[in-house]
C-alpha cells in the first residue's frame, strides 16, 4: 500500500515536472507547478512530515508561485520566446547543469544509504497511514529544536541570506533612499 | 471502514450544506441589513420581509446564460472560480464545533497552519480568473487583489504567530483548551491580535473598505466582471464562505470558540444548558454582522492607503506585537 502510493505520487509529480516544462503557455505551466507543489506535500504527509507538508504549502505554493503567476502574467507570454543565443549552446548547459544535479543526486544515495546501513528508519514503516493526530506536534516540536540547536549556524546563514536579498531588492528599486 | 469514510462522509455532507445555506441567507442578511442602515427596507417582496430572497437569489443565477468570453484561455477560465471555492471549504474540515468527535471532522495538530496555507491557495482563482478573461479590467482588478493579498497574509500570519505562542499549541482545539485553562478568552490576553487579525480579514476577503479587487466605479465590477450565471455565483460562494471562515477563526482563537462567556466563573454555568456549537455559531454570526456593519459604515480606501496600512502599519505593530508576546512569554 505504502508502495503503491509512493510511486503513483513519484509518477504524478515526475509526469506534471515534465508538464511544467514542455507547456506552450507560461501561465499553464506555473499552474503544473502549483500542482506539483501540492502533491510534493501530499507525499510528505506520507512521510509522516505535517509540519513541512504545511510548510510546503504556504510557502511554495501558496507564496513563491503566486509571485511567479504575477510576473508571467505582467510580461504577457504568448509564445515561447526567441532564443537570442544560438540553441546547441543553450543545450550543453542544461545538459552539463542536469548532469551536475544527476550527479548530486547519487551523491546524496550513496552518501546516505552508507551511511545508515542501508536500513530504512525505524518508526517509519509500520506507520501508515500516518495518524495525523499522533506525533505531529512532536514533529513541529521536534523540528524547532533541531533547527535552533544543532542547525543554529546553517539557519542563520539562510536567513542572513535573505535579508541581503530582500534589501538588495529595495535598493534596486528604490531610486532615492 | 465506518470510522475512516462513511461517517466523515455524512460530517462532510452536512457541513459543506450547511454552509451553502448559511451562504444564501448570509446575502439577505446582508442586503437586510444594509437597508436598514441605510434607511431603506431591503428586499421585501418575496416572502414575508423577503425571507425567501435567500432561495429565489440560488435559482436565479443557476438558470442565467453562462457566458464564456470569445478570447479567454477557456480551462483556466472555467478552473478558476473551482479554485477559488475549493480552498474556502476544505479548511472547514479542521475547524472544530466542539472539543469531541461529532462536532469536528479532522483534529490536525498543526491545524491553524493547515488553515492558513490552504487559503493561501484561494489567491490563484482570482488571479487566474482576472486573467484568462482576457479582458483589462478583470486583469487590473486581479493584480491588484493578488498584491494585497500577499501583502495582508503577512500581518495576519505574523499576527496569529503571537497567539499560538501564548497558546502554545497549533492544534485549533487546543487553542481553545488553552483559553479554557487562561481563564480568559485571548480577546483579552491579544487584543492587539484580535484587532489586527479581523482588519487582516477584511483585506483578504475582499470586504469594504478593502474592496478594491472589486472597486465596481474605477473597475465595472473587478477580477469576475466577465463571468456570469454558475461560475460567478461561485465566485460569490467563494468570497462568502471564506468570511464565515475568517469567523470562525477569530471565534475560535479570540473568543473562546465552544466556551460559554467567562468560562472561569462558576455563577454563569447555568449558560452551559446552551450546547457549545451553538455559542460558536453565534458567536461566528455576531463577526458575520460584523462585517457587513462595517460595510455599511465606512468608504474604501484608495489603492495606495491600502498598501501603505498594509506594509506600514500592520507588519510593524503585528512583528512588535510578536516580540512584545515572545518577552513576556519568557519572563512570566
Amino acid at each position: 500500500m505504502e508502495a503503491f502510493v509512493f510511486y503513483l505520487l513519484a509518477t504524478l509529480i515526475l509526469g506534471l515536472g515534465i508538464m511544467v516544462i514542455t507547456a506552450r503557455s507560461a501561465v499553464h505551466s506555473v499552474l503544473f507547478l502549483v500542482l506539483n507543489f501540492l502533491l510534493v506535500a501530499v507525499l510528505y504527509v506520507t512521510l509522516s512530515a505535517q509540519f513541512v507538508a504545511v510548510i510546503q504549502v504556504l510557502v511554495y505554493a501558496g507564496g513563491i508561485v503566486v509571485l511567479y503567476l504575477f510576473v508571467v502574467m505582467l510580461v504577457s507570454l504568448k509564445k515561447a520566446p526567441e532564443l537570442r543565443s544560438d540553441s546547441r549552446r543553450v543545450g550543453r548547459t542544461g545538459l552539463l547543469l542536469a548532469g551536475a544535479v544527476l550527479a548530486e543526486l547519487i551523491a546524496i544515495v550513496w552518501y546516505t544509504s552508507a551511511s545508515s546501513g542501508g536500513a530504512p528508519p525505524a518508526q517509519a514503516a509500520s506507520d501508515f497511514p500516518p495518524r495525523l493526530a499522533g506525533d505531529a506536534m512532536l514533529n513541529t516540536e521536534r523540528l524547532g529544536w533541531v533547527l535552533y540547536t544543532e542547525y543554529l549556524i546553517p539557519f542563520e546563514v539562510a536567513s542572513m541570506l535573505l535579508l541581503v536579498a530582500m534589501i538588495g531588492a529595495i535598493v534596486l528599486a528604490k531610486k532615492n533612499l | 471502514m465506518l470510522e475512516t469514510f462513511v461517517i466523515p462522509l455524512f460530517q462532510i455532507a452536512i457541513l459543506v450544506n450547511a454552509l451553502l445555506v448559511t451562504v444564501t441567507f448570509l446575502v439577505l442578511m446582508e442586503r437586510k441589513v444594509m437597508g436598514w442602515a441605510q434607511a431603506r427596507l431591503g428586499p421585501m417582496r418575496v416572502g414575508p420581509y423577503g425571507i425567501l430572497q435567500a432561495i429565489v437569489d440560488p435559482i436565479k443565477l443557476i438558470l442565467k446564460e453562462d457566458i464564456t468570453p470569445a478570447n479567454a484561455d477557456k480551462l483556466v477560465f472555467t478552473l478558476a472560480p473551482i479554485m477559488s471555492l475549493v480552498p474556502a471549504l476544505v479548511v472547514f474540515s479542521v475547524i472544530p464545533f466542539g472539543p469531541e468527535q461529532p462536532y469536528y471532522i479532522a483534529d490536525i495538530n498543526v491545524g491553524l497552519l493547515f488553515i492558513i496555507s490552504v487559503t493561501s491557495i484561494g489567491v490563484y482563482g482570482i488571479i487566474l480568473g482576472g486573467w484568462s478573461s482576457n479582458s483589462k479590467y478583470p486583469l487590473l482588478a486581479s493584480l491588484r487583489a493578488s498584491a494585497q493579498l500577499i501583502s495582508y497574509e503577512i500581518a495576519v500570519v505574523m499576527t496569529l504567530v503571537s497567539v499560538v505562542l501564548t497558546a502554545g499549541t497549533l492544534n485549533m482545539i487546543g487553542i481553545v483548551e488553552a483559553q479554557r485553562e487562561a481563564g480568559l478568552w485571548f480577546a483579552f490576553v491579544q487584543p492587539v491580535a484580535c484587532v489586527l487579525v479581523f482588519i487582516g480579514g477584511l483585506a483578504e476577503t475582499n470586504r469594504l473598505p478593502f474592496d478594491l479587487p472589486e472597486a465596481e466605479t474605477e473597475l465595472t465590477g473587478g477580477f469576475h466582471t466577465e463571468y456570469s450565471g454558475m461560475r460567478f455565483s461561485l465566485f460569490f460562494l467563494a468570497e462568502y464562505a471564506n468570511i464565515i471562515v475568517i469567523s470562525a477563526i477569530v471565534a475560535l482563537m479570540f473568543f473562546g470558540g465552544w466556551m460559554r462567556p467567562f468560562p472561569s466563573v462558576e455563577a454563569l454555568a447555568f449558560l452551559d444548558l446552551v450546547p457549545g456549537w451553538v455559542w460558536f455559531c453565534g458567536k461566528i454570526f455576531f463577526f458575520l454582522y460584523l462585517f457587513v456593519w462595517i460595510r455599511a459604515t465606512f468608504p474604501r480606501y484608495r489603492y495606495d492607503q491600502l498598501m501603505a496600512i498594509g506594509w506600514k502599519v500592520l507588519i510593524p505593530i503585528a512583528i512588535g506585537n510578536l516580540v512584545l508576546t515572545g518577552i513576556a512569554k519568557v519572563v512570566l
